[in-house]
């Protein structure tokens, strides 16, 4: 019988730009999985976790963190040219992150508060998702993402089919594990009817609101839902807070933030 | 290796990306003759803000942002945090929910130590890229760790709701407090773990160690009940001994070129090592008796001054871990309210808490509103970088005669000596090596 040729692993690369590295550390926190998956594929570039550089191109990068410098602008562009699939993970990577919180003031005074030396920072002025600069492929929210959910993503694309993560509420979420809902029951703000599910409806079944760490979900009603804040009690300084937090610059809680912010 | 004489010449050593690290910097060593004449850590991970955001957010958000500061020690930074925010509001926590949060920080001591003992460290001393190769030869060894880290994970999840970002953790305690039982179920795989930190110990203590000993001033927190991790006193093998407070009366950061991350310092003394070696040789009397035993056992000994050695500390500081986490389970009563009220009043707090890779200090000034009006915080990595870079200066003025690659790499492992968190500091890695 003639031999087989074993076929190429697909390569995997995880890119780092401004971030906590958290989200790539759930690779690394698949603690079961993870001989397994580096079996099935080659781990080409992922500094976190080896020295051993593989070049590309790759078949799938997974990218986290968001854009704040020019230098990390044009970095993003040489990766996507490198990689066959672009997946980015994170509220940093998808939507700006906790450091988009800059977008919404002036820039140089943060630096001078945090630096002696301003001229030694050089920083964009705002904070930007990936997809802001490069298409991507997939889109892969949490602030941290859910490691079961990335092991969906990965094992999708190195499949060719679609990832099967469902777009709905954290309400959804709340409603099939039979969680009370904290806001009907004890009248506590929670993000929940406009959060994208994937933390498994955390907070709630921690007897606090869901503060939003998945960003908005598909279609958002966040008016309808700053109007109940309001009648809970928290004042137009608080409702902007709630939608400003680590999915700040995403579209929908931006516009309620900013809605908010004129009314202060 | 050869030792005949070498002409007077310059080189440079560089390491563009520093891996196994936690996040984004670079190593600059410039060797003329047989002095470095240039040790540079370069920092580039991009600066958040963090301390600037902070400023107009509520006192009870600040623990959820803090946070994100890092994924891998989130809970150091939701301690600091909460326990400033309540010295600022002149209450303390105690008891149950203080014996809650010891046990959820034993937890991310387990999973970061493991982490980088197994994944990050050892790969170095056996001369392999990443713990991945290493589990080809030895999966064995890799199991164990995989299992160890898996255990702190799981320790934080079950306090925690989740092992990154853990989401129930407050200002005053807890949001939802376990009960006995659910605690009980994490006992059989701590007590696994225990032994197998004992196991990893002895593992460590068979790697091969450069002879590098380094005269340090230790900082660590010390408290007199416990091998401090929530609380203390600062104090040092130099005769530092102040409470939390009076830190920046006696260190100071600095900002210099090369470096998104401020440097810290000891006012008149110079560089300060914080982290597992500072907490080990400072409190050593302080460690569980299981853990003191095991390391004499294996002739580590008292003192350590070899920063190679942090590997056999962190394996010591695992048994201590799981030790303490287990009589903490055990002598568990469910408090009858998850946290204590904590009500806004104006004024400045401090905490500072043992994160994995040393002391972690923030300090808040709030309105009687609650609304934070300015925010500090001095990470561990911040405070490890002069130390940092002196070790690389003495450490390649003692090796110059390595072949190139294998200096090389063993300066990575200095750095990666440190377990440092770039992401945190900012404020971190990359090797660049120069020998003109």
């Amino acid at each position: 019988m003639p031999k087989k040729k074993a076929p190429r692993k697909p390569k995997l690369a995880v890119w780092k730009f401004a971030s906590c590295d958290g989200c790539q550390l759930s690779l690394l926190d698949c603690e079961d999985e993870l001989l397994a998956i580096a079996d099935a594929i080659d781990i080409a570039y992922f500094p976190e976790a080896t020295r051993a550089v593989v070049r590309g191109p790759y078949d799938v990068s997974l990218v986290e963190g968001s854009i704040t410098t020019s230098h990390d602008a044009e970095r993003i562009h040489k990766i996507r040219r490198a990689s066959k699939h672009l997946v980015t993970i994170g509220a940093c990577a998808t939507a700006g992150g906790i450091q988009a919180l800059r977008n919404f003031q002036n820039v140089n005074e943060f630096i001078s508060l945090v630096y002696a030396q301003p001229q030694y920072i050089e920083t964009l002025k705002v904070s930007t998702p990936i997809s802001y600069h490069v298409f991507v492929d997939y889109e892969l929210h949490g602030c941290p993402i859910n490691k079961v959910q990335l092991v969906e993503v990965l094992n999708a694309f190195l499949n060719n089919r679609r990832p099967v993560i469902p777009s709905h509420s954290v309400c959804v979420e709340c409603k099939r594990q039979g969680t009370v809902c904290v806001m009907v029951a004890h009248g506590t703000p929670c993000l929940g009817p406009v959060t994208h599910a994937g933390c498994g409806a955390l907070c709630p079944a921690y007897n606090r609101g869901c503060y939003g760490c998945y960003g908005p979900n598909d279609s958002p009603n966040t008016t309808s839902l700053a109007d109940r804040f309001e009648h809970l009690g928290l004042d137009h300084a608080g409702i902007a807070r709630s939608f400003r937090t680590f999915n700040a610059n995403a579209a929908a809680f931006r516009h309620e933030s900013e809605a908010h912010e004129h009314n202060i | 290796m050869s030792t005949t004489s070498k002409p007077k010449r310059t080189r440079t050593l560089k390491v563009d990306y520093l891996a196994r690290v936690e996040g984004e910097g670079a190593l600059y060593i410039k060797i003329k003759g047989d002095t470095v004449t240039d040790a540079e850590l370069r920092i580039f991970e991009p600066p958040r803000f963090f301390e600037a955001f902070m400023r107009g957010r509520m006192f009870t958000e600040i623990p959820d942002i803090t946070a994100r500061i890092c994924g891998i020690c989130p809970i150091a930074y939701q301690m600091g945090a909460s326990y400033a925010m309540e010295d600022a509001c002149g209450v303390s926590v105690v008891g149950p929910i203080r014996d809650l949060r010891h046990l959820i920080y034993c937890g991310e001591w387990i999973e970061s130590h493991a982490l980088h003992v197994f994944m990050l460290h050892a790969p170095d001393f056996l001369g392999y890229q990443d713990v991945i190769a290493l589990a080809k030869d030895h999966p064995d060894i890799a199991q164990m760790g995989l299992r160890l880290k898996k255990i702190g994970n799981d320790v934080m999840t079950m306090l925690g709701g989740r092992e990154i970002h853990p989401i129930n953790p407050r200002v005053g305690g807890f949001y939802r407090a376990p009960s006995r039982k659910e605690l009980n179920t994490l006992v059989e795989d701590l007590t696994w773990a225990r032994q197998a930190s004992i196991d990893t110990l002895k593992f460590t203590a068979t790697l091969p160690f450069p002879d590098f000993e380094q005269d340090y001033e230790f900082v660590a927190l010390r408290h007199e009940d416990e091998y401090a991790i929530l609380e203390g006193r600062l104090v040092s093998n130099r005769g530092l001994d102040v409470p939390i407070h009076e830190f920046l009366d006696h260190a100071y950061e600095e900002h210099v070129p090369h470096s998104t991350s401020l440097h810290a310092a000891m006012k008149g003394r110079g560089a300060y090592m914080v982290g597992p070696l500072a907490r080990y040789n400072l409190n050593f009397d302080k460690l569980v008796p299981i853990a003191q035993k095991a390391a004499l056992e294996v002739g580590l000994g008292r003192e350590c001054r070899n920063p190679f050695k942090s590997i056999m500390v962190r394996s010591v500081e695992l048994i201590h871990a799981c030790d303490v986490a287990l009589d903490l389970i055990e002598n568990y009563e469910q408090p009858p309210r998850p946290y204590i009220d904590v009500k806004p009043r104006a004024g400045t707090g401090v905490g500072c808490t043992e994160a994995p890779r040393g002391i972690c200090w923030h300090r808040y000034t709030i309105d009687d509103t609650g609304i934070v009006q300015d925010a500090r915080i001095v990470p561990p990595t911040s405070q490890n970088q002069k130390v940092m870079e002196s070790d690389m200066r003495h450490f390649v003025e003692q090796n110059l005669d390595l072949p190139h690659d294998d200096l090389q790499w063993q300066c990575e492992q200095g750095i990666r000596n440190y377990d440092p968190c770039i992401s945190c500091s900012c404020h971190f890695l990359k090797l660049h090596v120069e020998r003109e």
